[in-house]
């Protein structure tokens, strides 16, 4: 056993893990985060994304071992400090972004992710952007339109901030 | 204002979105305290006689807890299950393991369970099985050659069961047509592959009943599977039904590895959990579709079709399942939407040596109005007449009243004409057309293909006497809030919120204090569960009738309590009260009603038959005709179904059909070599649809609502992938027709498209 230290969604915590265990389900079976799913066990599916050090990883291929030190955010974390849903989850259920739901969680961090890198992506970009995680309900229509209407949210809010300032 | 027809954001979301949906490994259940996993070992090879098995290094690994053989299963007395229906070879046994022969790579032979998840998968790899290898039946034609010999000995055949009777075919059907075309078509074999793999969790309580938590599409028929496999009566099984990660058919009933996860719960008297990985699930859960088809049609050359024959080779894979039943919706819709004066088809049903076919999205539909579809632009292409045209020619007419087909099909309501033209409208087909002769004329490398297909379909079948029914119960409480029980069981199709929204159109209480339940056998003992896009039509049909009738509860005792005349009072839904005629004070709600005694109605609603949605389908690609890569474009969509009572999830069903369906057409496709062995095992090897691959889709509202239920709806699930996957096929060919291509079987790869073009034009590469 080894023993890890790391900041799961700004929470600091310790614990003694195989060395073997894979993030996914560090966080899935000893932290009790479930949002997170495995879909595949090819780095395929991207049901398991999370953000490591605010970047998306698949979880299903990390080691916890490897999280040591660093941060990791999971769709649990970005609801707001309210416990409503943030930008990019009130998207996708404003614009039916999902069905069953099991995607849903690493789709959400995904395009976290990706709005990050690229604050205003085109459609195509959007698509790209999105192409490790699958999806077999909404034929990825809704989940655009969730991931552009997050986008134009997100721009708008910082618009809307500095406006404020300047006011 | 009702509330029905509006774009009401679905009640489940913020739960998927934060903490995720709970699904059957997320389930934490006090009963499920110390449970222990189970792993399955599998056949590595299609087809063999298991020579020994030997399980003793796996008893002595870390963790282990048990290991359990067939042999285990079978002197507990349990029994191999029998094909479905009688017409099917009842010799065609499956054992839930493996005993003396394995029929497939994936088959479980050997149960192993661990202290820890992560334990079984070392203690599995230590399990030796000593095979003697048989000669695979890997294909449906070696099936019925017999020439690699039979899965089944005591069968006395690979056929499993026929639909039809060929010997009763017509030999002058095609007589008097003045173009006849005929082909061998492929519809190819795919994996449903849920999002969410096979999973399960069982716990038997000291009243000596069992608590299995499985993934499922309706628990009242997995609880009847559970019973069959485990020798179990009703009252000892209750199934709870978990959040559903997707299933398209493929979750139906229960499977033999959820059997054999309630048995070992049994044995070992503690909890078991199961969950599958990706490659066991692409290995094992039913795979779909899986026919070949010879289609042949004759007409005139204006473009009438006189005569359609549709010949049908299902396979079945290693045991009879769904799959073997499917040809016989594929015959029940042969001539679709089109009035074809003489039409035929039987089918055969074959086992391989391969993973079991079941049914997927469409579940027999689809291969109907494949083989139709590809049909009218064979016989376009062969009479020089426009696709669209030869579609307006012989689609059947407006009608209003009932149209019972010549294969028993008693259509409900269809305007399929109106589709195709709006479709095309909003296509723009005259331009499409243009911009492709310009690219032909120019011999442009990247061609230009349209694709039609329209379609009908048969939503909410059922084998119940009296005609398909579903039943619900609506209760209001004291408090103001109501519960809804369900037959129904959703796995994406958000019916906490439409049923929610049927209630609350008639009772006036706000959707957000609305619960629906479904799911659990205790709570819900009958139900026919989601699939066949039965669900609103008749689970919804009965929501509104349930609340319909707890109105007629409430008036009577709201006539009580106001001391008036039940008929002298009104409800009002603002309100969710009674009160009297031009009296609005002396009002009593629903709420109020309920306290002095419980206010609920369970109720059956019955149709009097099922419902048959139908539209058109555009698709345009682009191909590379140097690299038979093709590009979809566009996909533009008329989807009949009835009266839509919530169009923001209609049009997700819509959406996830169109790219399920088009997948099929141009990038699925499960592969065996020749000796039975999976080539297409995980996402890495089978081509999964993902966002880069499709287009935003283009839809177009279209409402004619049945007389067959209060709501006016037929079913949405399925339309979409019966429709896209003919459209985009022909949009492929559409685009090398000029080059000479006629035919290119699903899914259109760049390395056939690339073969059919060289083919065409008398290359030797092709």
């Amino acid at each position: 056993m080894t023993e890890i230290k790391l900041t799961v969604n700004g929470v600091t915590r310790s614990d003694e893990v195989e060395p073997r265990l894979l993030l996914v389900h560090y966080l899935r079976e000893t932290v009790g985060l479930r949002a997170a799913n495995v879909g595949c066990d090819t780095t395929s599916c991207g049901a398991c994304t999370v953000l490591l050090d605010g970047e998306s990883v698949k979880s299903c291929t990390v080691l916890a071992v490897q999280a040591s030190g660093r941060s990791v955010t999971t769709a649990e974390g970005v609801v707001e400090a309210d416990g409503s849903l943030g930008v990019v989850q009130t998207a996708f259920r404003e614009n039916h972004g999902l069905q069953c739901g099991f995607c849903t969680p690493g789709m959400v961090m995904a395009a976290t992710s990706l709005l990050a890198e690229n604050p205003h992506p085109t459609e195509q970009e959007v698509r790209e952007g999105l192409e490790g995680n699958f999806c077999r309900c909404t034929g990825y229509h809704n989940i655009v339109r969730a991931v552009l209407a997050a986008a134009d949210k997100l721009s708008g809010d910082s618009a809307g901030a500095q406006a404020e300032v300047t006011a | 204002m009702s509330i029905l027809g509006t774009r009401v954001l679905r009640t489940e979301d913020p739960g998927f979105l934060s903490t995720g949906g709970v699904y059957a490994e997320d389930v934490q259940d006090e009963r499920l305290a110390g449970a222990c996993y189970l792993h399955f070992v599998r056949s590595t090879v299609a087809h063999a006689t298991i020579r020994s098995i030997d399980v003793s290094a796996a008893k002595e690994a870390e963790g282990v807890i048990a290991v359990y053989t067939g042999a285990d299963l079978a002197a507990a007395g349990l029994a191999p299950s029998k094909p479905m229906m009688p017409n099917m070879n009842q010799a065609m046994l499956a054992p839930l393991l493996a005993t003396d022969t394995v029929r497939f790579v994936g088959e479980p032979v050997v149960a192993v369970i661990t202290e820890e998840m992560y334990q079984g998968e070392d203690a599995i790899e230590l399990v030796d099985i000593d095979y003697d290898i048989l000669p695979s039946v890997a294909t449906m034609h070696q099936a019925l050659s017999g020439e690699r010999g039979l899965l089944f000995a005591d069968a006395g055949t690979n056929v499993v069961c026929t639909f039809g009777d060929e010997s009763a075919s017509n030999r002058d059907l095609f007589e008097g047509c003045e173009v006849v075309a005929s082909q061998v078509i492929q519809n190819q074999r795919v994996a449903p592959a849920p999002m969410e793999s096979r999973s399960g969790a069982a716990a038997w309580g000291e009243d000596g009943r069992l608590t299995a938590w499985i993934p499922n599409q309706g628990a009242q028929g997995t609880k009847g599977a559970l019973m069959g496999m485990l020798g179990l009566k009703p009252d000892q099984i209750r199934v709870i039904t978990p959040d559903v990660g997707g299933a398209f058919g493929a979750k139906f009933g229960a499977d033999s590895e959820h059997a054999v996860t309630c048995w070992a719960a049994m044995q070992l008297g503690r909890p078991v959990r199961w969950s599958e990985t990706r490659m066991e699930n692409l290995l094992v859960m039913p795979h779909g579709r899986a026919q070949e088809q010879k289609i042949t049609i004759g007409g005139m050359r204006d473009g009438t079709v006189l005569a359609y024959r549709l010949e049908i080779i299902q396979d079945c894979g290693a045991y009879p399942k769904a799959g073997a039943f499917l040809p016989s919706l594929t015959r029940l819709m042969t001539p679709g939407p089109y009035n074809i004066p003489r039409a035929e088809s039987w089918s055969t049903s074959v086992v391989t040596n391969t993973t079991p076919v079941g049914a997927y999205r469409g579940a027999g539909r689809p291969e109907a109005a494949a083989a139709v579809d590809r049909a009218m632009d064979l016989f376009a292409d062969a009479a020089g007449v426009d696709p669209a045209e030869v579609r307006r020619k012989n689609l059947l007419p407006k009608f209003t009243e009932p149209l019972t087909t010549a294969f028993g099909a008693k259509y409900d309501s269809g305007d399929y004409v109106a589709g195709l033209e709006k479709a095309l409208e909003a296509a723009g087909y005259q331009g499409l057309l243009a911009e492709q002769a310009k690219r032909r004329a120019n011999g442009d490398a990247l061609q230009l293909g349209i694709g039609l297909s329209s379609y009908v379909e048969i939503t909410g079948p059922g084998g119940e006497a009296g005609g398909p029914n579903e039943n619900g119960t609506v209760e209001v409480h004291p408090d103001g809030t109501a519960t809804v029980l369900t037959g129904t069981s959703p796995h994406g199709q958000g019916h906490q919120t439409v049923w929610a929204m049927l209630v609350s159109d008639e009772l006036g209480i706000p959707i957000d204090k609305i619960t629906v339940k479904w799911g659990d056998t205790d709570l819900v003992p009958k139900g026919g569960g989601t699939g066949g896009s039965r669900s609103l039509q008749l689970g919804g049909a009965a929501v509104q009738q349930a609340s319909r009738e707890l109105l007629d509860v409430a008036r009577e005792r709201a006539a009580a309590a106001l001391e008036a005349a039940p008929s002298d009072l009104v409800f009002d839904t603002e309100t969710s009260a009674f009160s009297v005629k031009g009296d609005p004070d002396v009002s009593v709600p629903l709420s109020t009603l309920a306290e002095a005694e419980r206010l609920f109605v369970r109720s059956v609603f019955t149709a009097p038959g099922p419902t048959f949605p139908f539209g058109t389908h555009v698709a345009v690609v682009e191909v590379d005709t140097e690299t038979g890569k093709v590009f979809l474009r566009r996909v533009v969509t008329v989807d009949d179904a009835g009266t839509v009572i919530n169009p923001l999830l209609a049009e997700g069903q819509r959406h996830g059909g169109i790219a399920q369906g088009a997948a099929q057409a141009f990038l699925e496709e499960v592969v065996y070599d020749d000796d039975g062995n999976p080539l297409t095992a995980t996402f890495a090897d089978y081509p999964f649809l993902s966002a880069t691959e499709v287009p935003s889709f283009e839809l177009v509202d279209m409402e004619t609502p049945t007389s067959y239920n209060p709501l006016g709806a037929k079913g949405i699930g399925e339309a979409g992938s019966i429709g896209s996957t003919p459209a985009v096929q022909n949009a492929v060919i559409d685009a090398v027709s000029h080059l000479g291509v006629t035919h290119i079987d699903m899914p259109t790869s760049p390395q056939r498209v690339w073969r059919a073009i060289n083919a065409a034009n008398g290359s030797k590469e092709a």
